[in-house]
């Protein structure tokens, strides 16, 4: 079946303001603020999945000795025993001087170095696969009588709350798309009820010469797409450009967490879906607002 | 009452009023057949454009009986409404002509509606405009045109899709005296062709230019049908139809 009223002279059945309406610009706005949540939520996964995997297999060990001589010994003893355990990657023993630069904002310049405040020997430690209570109890179990005064912790467990932070930021940034959605339903919605009650006579005449509601409501979601799709691109390219300056600021920070946090090929893809999917939105809300409204006609 | 063979609409104790006012229609009856001329004629608030709303399927009817094409159309689905409406020629009063097309595209307005495309509509399209003396005003907006401008574009759109039936309130009403008997020449030609045409009229010089047309009078709602012709075949168009079936 032949159908003239998806060309373009069928969408020249409603006038079309375009740039000069207000739809594109509130498209737009909604899209670049849509893009921006996407990219922090997309760019939190990645920070949080990176920060993950890095640790994922970490261990720390603590010697927690006041006694500078058997802190010692006991961390060189943990240091072989490690070093010759089955299932461990690497073994470093956190210098002295490290530990110094990592307690200085607390203790002051030289403070770890007296004895007055004893700081304890740390053991970087990498196992092969993901740390597990079993295999922690195990490394105790083996540290226990050599070394007493050994602590053994998982290293992503010290941060687990801030994965939890992470995790809530990510909720927040999809809760924003969604509500920006829904928003942008909603002004497409208000939108087409406008355009219906301006152009009632044009839609009646089309009624009566024989239209029937799916060509009517063709006309509105072609027009509300295009619409759509004018301040879907000029919304994207505002959102890219926004993400693009505050990456360039955090990527200034040069610290090793944030770096983590870019973005990959495929977050670049979803986020240069979202226009489309803005469109989608938009023509699927305009067909159901007119055909609903035109079913309250004869 | 059943529809009989042929007809294109039939009323039966038709009845209109608009919310709880007065009924606008009363006890309306009449039959309309296939290639006949119908002069509806009656003084302002006769309920004249209300009797035409009910033909070219803008309103129901409060109570009674329409049939149209051999169907009930008081019980007709919404859906199918627009397969008929294709089938009626409409020219409104006031033309209702869609503000931002040029005459072009309203007059092309029923064919695309109907599916046309657009490379077998410029040239039915063209001659209509031409044979209303408008090629030269194609691209212009309905703003731009006079009122008799205007009316003959209404007129263009409503005949060019040949509709089974036309309609048409008050047509010649702002066209000069040679446009308005160009136009009802037009109208003839299309109920030659077959198709029954009902004008609403208050000019009764007009009724005299069609000797074969049949007065429907209008009065305070109801028709004034004292003969019963309205509600039985006329003689000669079906004749005539006849004659060109043969």
């Amino acid at each position: 079946m032949n159908w003239p009223f998806r060309r373009e002279r069928a969408t020249r059945l409603l006038p079309q303001a375009r740039f000069a309406g207000p739809m594109p610009w509130v498209i737009a706005i909604m899209i670049a603020l849509t893009t921006i949540a996407a990219a922090g939520g997309l760019a939190l996964a990645n920070l949080a999945d990176a920060a993950r995997a890095e640790l994922s297999g970490g261990i720390t060990v603590q010697i927690v000795e006041a006694d500078s001589a058997e802190r010692d010994r006991q961390a060189e003893i943990a240091v072989s025993l490690l070093s010759n355990a089955g299932g461990i990657e690497a073994v470093r023993r956190v210098p002295d001087e490290e530990l110094a630069a990592l307690v200085e904002p607390w203790l002051g310049e030289g403070g770890a170095a007296g004895e007055a405040v004893p700081v304890p020997a740390l053991l970087d430690v990498r196992l092969a696969g993901p740390v597990t209570p079993q295999r922690l109890d195990a490394l105790r179990a083996m540290l226990g009588h050599p070394a007493p005064a050994a602590r053994i912790d998982a290293q992503a467990g010290w941060l687990a709350p801030v994965f939890s932070a992470i995790a809530s930021l990510q909720w927040l940034a999809l809760g924003l798309v969604l509500l920006l959605a829904a928003t942008s339903a909603g002004a497409v919605w208000l939108a087409a009820r406008s355009a219906l009650g301006t152009n009632r006579e044009t839609i009646e005449v089309v009624h009566l010469l024989g239209g029937t509601d799916q060509q009517i409501a063709r006309v509105f979601q072609r027009s509300i797409g295009m619409d759509a799709l004018l301040g879907g691109v000029a919304g994207l390219a505002l959102g890219i450009t926004a993400v693009l300056l505050i990456a360039r600021r955090f990527a200034a920070l040069g610290s090793g967490m944030v770096a983590g946090g870019g973005l990959a090929w495929q977050d670049w893809l979803l986020i240069g879906a979202i226009p489309l999917a803005g469109v989608l939105i938009a023509m699927l809300t305009a067909r159901i607002t007119v055909l609903a409204a035109l079913r309250r006609m004869l | 009452m059943s529809g009989g063979d042929g007809d294109i609409v039939q009323f039966d104790n038709v009845g209109l009023r608009y919310g709880a006012g007065r009924e606008v229609l009363s006890d309306v009856s009449f039959t309309l057949y296939p290639g006949s001329f119908y002069f509806l004629t009656g003084a302002s608030g006769a309920g004249k454009t209300s009797l035409l709303r009910l033909l070219y399927l803008a309103q129901r009817p409060s109570r009674g009986a329409i049939r149209m094409f051999g169907t009930d159309v008081i019980t007709l689905a919404r859906r199918r409404l627009p397969a008929f409406r294709r089938r009626i020629g409409v020219v409104f009063q006031d033309f209702r002509l869609v503000p931002h097309l040029s005459a072009y595209d309203n007059v092309a307005l029923p064919l695309r509606v109907s599916g046309m495309r657009e490379s077998e509509l410029e040239r039915p399209v063209t001659d209509m405009l031409e044979w209303v003396g408008l090629a030269d005003r194609a691209d212009a907006r309905p703003a731009t045109l006079s009122g008799g401008e205007q009316q003959r574009v209404a007129i263009a759109r409503a005949v060019i899709a040949r509709p089974d039936m036309l309609v048409a309130d008050e047509p010649t009403g702002n066209v000069d005296p040679e446009m308005a008997l160009k136009l009802l020449r037009l109208f003839e030609a299309l109920n030659r062709l077959g198709t029954t045409v009902v004008v609403a009229t208050h000019d009764v010089h007009l009724l005299k230019k069609v000797p074969e047309s049949l007065i429907m009078r209008l009065d305070k709602g109801r028709l004034s049908d004292p003969t019963g012709a309205l509600r039985y075949p006329p003689r000669r168009p079906l004749a005539r139809l006849e004659e060109s079936e043969a």
